[in-house]
Parts: C-alpha cells; sequence; structure tokens
C-alpha cells in the first residue's frame, strides 16, 4: 500500500452532447485525504467513478504514480472503491464479502481468511465474521465495505458519498473513524461529498467542484477562509457575499461586528434574529435589498441585545473582505 | 371484546378465498383420494375401501417405466429451459440499458402466447414432419440425404415442444429476481477484480435462486402433470404419467386413474419440497 500521486490531466466526461466533466485538471498528491465537494449533478462523481474505472474516460488522461491509467481494468489500476450504499454481496457472510477479491484472485481458502480476518480485525468487525450484511447495522455496513475495499492494498481509496446513508450522529462517528484510519494507513483518499461541514472536517485538501469544472482547491482552512468565487462563498457557507462599490466581496458571518451606525462600512434594518445556542445569527437588510448576517457569540449579543426593525451599523476589518471574481 | 370483533372481522376477510379454495382445490381433491380405493369393473364403478388400485399400479412395471420417462420429459426440458430462460432474461435485464427497450423485448416474449397451447404445438408438425420444411430444407442444403425420421413423433419433438412451450415461465421469475440485483454490486465486483464469468458465478446467479427456483417449480409440475403435449409431439407412441390418467378416464376407470393421479400428487409434492429445501423463495414474493 505505498500512497501515490493522482493526477487527472484535463479529464472529461460526455454524455452525448452533455459534458459532465469538462477538461478538469488536478494534481492530488500522495498520502492526503482529499474530498470532491460539490453540488449535486456537479461533476463529482463521474471525475470518481473515472478515476475507479467503472467510467469511460471521453478525453483526457488519469495517472495514479505517474502511471497513466485510464483504460486498466478497474481491479489493476491500484484504486478501490467504497460505493455510497456500500454494496456488500447480500448472499456473502462478512468475511467472505471481505475475502471477495482474493477468490477472484485465486487465493486459497486458508490464506484469503486469514486475510480477511486481519481486515475486520483493522476495521474491528471481527466479531462480525460470519453475519450477512443485513443483520448489520448501517454503520457496521460500511466498515465491511473499508474492509473489503483495503484488502486489494490500494494505492488510493476512492469514497462516494461514504457517509450519506448515515444518520447525522453516526455520520460524525464514521466520519472520524475514516480520518483515523486515513492517518494509520497512509495511502490517499478521494472523498466525494456534497456536505461542506464533512469536507471541512476531514479533507487536507478541498477540490470544489461546479458545473464540471474545478472552482477552487486547496487546504479546508484556505478554501473556507478565502473563497475565491461567489460559488464557493455561497455552497461553503459561513459567508455573506455583499455587492459594494469596489465589486463582490465575501466576509465571514463571524467577522462582522455590529456598531454604532454612524461609524459602520454599512447600516440596516434587522430582520431576524436566530438563537443557535453558542452563537446569535442577526440578519440585517443593508441597502440594495441584501441580507447580510452577522454570527456573533451569544454573551456579546446579550450584553447589548438588538430588536427586529432596529437599525444598526455593520462593521468588519478591511482585512477580511475577500474581493470574488465574477 | 374489541379482540373477538376483530378476531370475526378477519375470519369474514378471510372467509371468501377459503370457500374457493375449499370447493375448488380441496374438495376435487378429496373427492379423488376417496374414489382412489373405490372399485371398478369393465362397465361400473362402485364405493368401496380397498387398495387394489394401488397394488395394481405400483406392482405394474409400466407404471415405473411411465414415471422413468415422466421424470426424464421434466430434467430434460427443466435443464433446456433453464439454459435458455437465464440466456434471455440476462441479456434483458443486463445488456439493454433502457427500459423502453426491455419492456418491449419482453412483451416480445409473450406474443407465442397469444395462441393456444395446442396451436403451438401442432404449428410444429407441418415444420418437422418426414416431408416437413426442416427435413426439406436440410436435403436440399445437402446435410442429410434421407429425411430424418427421428425429428416428430419421437421424444425429441415432446421435449421440444415442452421448452417452446415453458421457457418463458422460466424468463419471468429470472428477469425478475435480475431486475432486483443492485446495479453497484456488479460494479463492486468488477472492482474486486472478478472477471465477466467470474461475477456471473459468484454474484448473479447466487441472487437468482429464487428466480430459478420459481421458474423450475413451475417448469418441472407443468411438464409432469401434461399428458396433451406427449400425446401429439409423440403420435400416442410415448408415455407420460398424464397420459396413464387420459387413458384410464378414456376407459372409465376412474378409480384407477384417480390412484395414479393421487400417487403423481405426492410424487410433484414430493419434489417440490425437496426443491424448497434448496432455496427460501419467499424473499422473492
Amino acid at each position: 500500500m505505498t500512497p501515490a500521486d493522482l493526477e487527472l490531466v484535463s479529464l472529461t466526461k460526455r454524455y452525448g452532447s452533455t459534458v459532465a466533466v469538462d477538461a478538469v485538471n488536478h494534481h492530488f498528491k500522495a498520502g492526503t485525504y482529499a474530498c470532491l465537494l460539490g453540488p449535486s449533478g456537479c461533476g463529482k462523481s463521474s471525475t470518481l467513478r473515472m478515476v475507479a474505472g467503472h467510467e469511460n474516460v471521453s478525453d483526457g488522461a488519469v495517472l495514479l504514480g505517474g502511471r497513466d491509467i485510464s483504460h486498466l481494468s478497474p481491479a489493476r489500476r491500484g484504486t478501490a472503491m467504497m460505493f455510497q450504499n456500500y454494496a456488500l454481496f447480500p448472499h456473502l457472510s462478512v468475511r467472505d464479502n471481505v475475502a471477495f477479491s482474493l477468490k477472484m484472485a485465486g487465493v486459497d481458502k486458508a490464506t484469503r481468511h486469514g486475510r480477511a480476518g486481519e481486515m475486520l480485525e483493522l476495521v474491528d468487525m471481527s466479531a462480525y465474521a460470519n453475519r450477512l450484511p443485513a443483520q448489520l447495522s448501517g454503520g457496521q455496513q460500511q466498515r465491511v465495505a473499508l474492509a473489503r475495499a483495503l484488502i486489494t492494498r490500494p494505492q488510493i481509496l476512492l469514497l462516494d458519498e461514504p457517509l450519506s446513508a448515515l444518520d447525522p450522529f453516526l455520520r460524525v462517528r464514521m466520519r472520524a473513524e475514516l480520518k483515523k484510519l486515513q492517518r494509520e494507513l497512509g495511502i490517499s483518499f478521494l472523498h466525494v461529498t456534497h456536505g461542506q461541514d464533512e469536507a471541512l472536517a476531514l479533507a487536507d485538501e478541498i477540490v470544489v467542484m461546479n458545473d464540471a469544472r474545478i472552482e477552487q482547491a486547496g487546504s479546508a482552512r484556505e478554501v473556507f477562509n478565502a473563497p475565491r468565487t461567489e460559488f464557493v462563498a455561497r455552497f461553503m457557507g459561513g459567508h455573506n457575499v455583499i455587492a459594494l462599490p469596489e465589486g463582490h466581496v465575501a466576509l465571514r458571518t463571524d467577522a462582522m461586528q455590529l456598531i454604532d451606525p454612524a461609524q459602520a462600512k454599512v447600516e440596516g434594518v434587522v430582520t431576524a434574529i436566530e438563537y443557535q445556542g453558542t452563537h446569535v445569527a442577526l440578519t440585517a437588510r443593508v441597502a440594495g435589498d441584501q441580507d447580510v448576517t452577522a454570527l456573533m457569540p451569544d454573551a456579546a449579543f446579550f450584553a447589548a441585545p438588538q430588536d427586529i426593525g432596529q437599525t444598526v451599523g455593520l462593521y468588519w476589518d478591511p482585512g477580511a473582505a475577500h474581493k470574488l471574481k465574477t | 371484546m374489541l379482540r373477538s370483533k376483530d378476531t370475526i372481522l378477519a375470519w369474514i376477510q378471510a372467509a371468501p378465498l377459503a370457500v374457493v379454495l375449499l370447493g375448488f382445490l380441496v374438495a376435487p381433491i378429496i373427492m379423488i383420494v376417496i374414489v382412489s380405493f373405490w372399485g371398478a369393473t369393465e362397465y361400473s364403478i362402485y364405493p368401496d375401501f380397498q387398495f387394489d388400485n394401488y397394488a395394481f399400479l405400483l406392482t405394474s412395471p409400466v407404471t415405473y417405466t411411465v414415471f422413468f420417462n415422466t421424470f426424464k420429459y421434466a430434467l430434460i426440458t427443466w435443464a433446456f429451459t433453464l439454459t435458455i430462460g437465464f440466456t434471455v432474461a440476462y441479456f434483458l435485464a443486463f445488456e439493454l440499458r433502457s427500459l423502453k427497450w426491455q419492456i418491449a423485448l419482453f412483451l416480445i416474449c409473450t406474443i407465442p402466447f397469444w395462441t393456444s397451447n395446442i396451436i403451438r404445438m401442432i404449428s410444429w408438425i407441418p415444420f418437422l414432419g418426414r416431408n416437413g420444411i426442416a427435413n426439406q430444407t436440410l436435403i436440399s442444403w445437402g446435410v442429410i440425404d434421407e429425411p430424418l425420421d427421428w425429428l416428430l413423433f419421437s421424444d425429441f419433438s415432446v421435449i421440444l415442444a415442452f421448452v417452446h412451450l415453458y421457457t418463458l415461465f422460466m424468463v419471468v421469475p429470472i428477469f425478475n429476481s435480475m431486475m432486483r440485483i443492485d446495479r453497484s454490486l456488479i460494479e463492486a465486483a468488477r472492482d474486486s477484480g472478478a472477471t465477466g464469468f467470474q461475477t456471473l458465478w459468484n454474484v448473479i446467479i447466487p441472487l437468482c435462486k429464487p428466480g430459478i427456483m420459481i421458474g423450475t417449480i413451475f417448469v418441472v409440475t407443468l411438464v409432469m402433470g401434461d399428458f396433451i403435449t406427449v400425446r401429439f409431439m409423440s403420435g400416442s407412441q410415448r408415455a407420460n404419467v398424464g397420459r396413464l390418467i387420459s387413458n384410464d378416464i378414456s376407459l372409465l376407470q376412474y378409480p384407477s386413474a384417480s390412484a395414479t393421479a393421487v400417487v403423481l400428487l405426492c410424487t410433484v409434492l414430493l419434489v417440490i419440497a425437496i426443491l424448497l429445501r434448496f432455496v427460501d423463495i419467499r424473499k422473492e414474493l
């Protein structure tokens, strides 16, 4: 399981006349946890499936460790895929599911059961080796799917919305386990998701896709803190996109400060106040009918509470405003 | 109080079907069992309780030959309908991408059912006969010099007709099973390095087992209970259990026919019981 760099070279996917992935170029560094993030239909799943070999490449190439794998069969690429609904074989026990690829390769029973046992140990599922998938919970099924993918010793693990089938509590727990596993194994993970919180929590690198193209790529903090386009700012959440005379800017909602209207950069009328526990989100309507949200610690808000209909002034550090490409 | 009302309601709801089944399934079978113990002369039958019919049936060598023949037809027909049916279902379910084509071709499969069984059978006769289309074509191609005699009125023609009549009974349940297979399982198998054949053997066939079993039950019971196909396609030269019964009936030997029917029924039920031990078909219903 030596990690390897993954490179997409003007990778393109066309279905008839529609372009699902439009000449995407990107270099994923070996051993990183990368998230492909975007709304549904943005081309992230098609990209992943082309890397996995379950979708033909219309144009361009996929390189893994410098080797062109675009036209190899899925099993010979050094990739392994974990499917959205886990795709466990319902008629096989957990052990046989995990050992499936070894059976296909003609490995004898004792050896493959031994290896499957090690993998189940890794995902902490040894006690369930003889069960059928239908007898497992969602989280357990996911671990089995992970073990099945990892037994092929891939250089990169591809995960297609792995957490979307789980309930919110389990999702948070499983994502911590995914991250831990990636760190222990040291191989690359490429994880497709439409949840920006999931991407922020997991990814060393986030690649935001929209409309068949990459909008922005960078570390989680970079992408969240300094979105380059309006789409990224809105999709990542936690930002106001404001049209100012000098152009559109993105401003984190928690960088907004309430001050006396006289000294404010903009002033507005409070239209909504939302208590969120640790924070209070205050929405004000400013010039040009734009809604701007300010997120402040609840203590700060209740020290000087506001009411709907009041006029407030908004201020931000000049450094907090990120100009957006239009 | 409420509970007993619910119970009564449940009984009432179950009653219509129960009455139909009692009247048209259970009662006739009981009647057959009763008559199978009756006695018969050349010209009359009389109520009795005797085992003569069974004794005669079970000691006659003809019975064993005919039962063997019936099993032979069932087994060979099963093998062909399964192979053809599985292949057709596979093509419909996995090779065709669009639902429109799947439905269209599936309906085409059912076209033969627009005519009656008998007509479909009889239409083979001019095709397979001594001077039929098949022989003439083969002779004109120079494949054979003399017409083939075994094409018609033989085991070959009987089994051909069975396969023709009953393959669709295999296609439908297997196709149904296949359509329930999650396509990501096939991708997962490919991802694990399975070849097309390995995927078929390790994933698709095991998941189609309930459908195969339902189709098997259809075909086996239909073939084992048949008499008309064997009569027409063998030109009355071959026999199976159904023909034994129909001969008895035409000779007005109802008690003997009933005894044979009871033995056949038990045999078929036994076969189905054995089949059901292998696969749980309830998953499919």
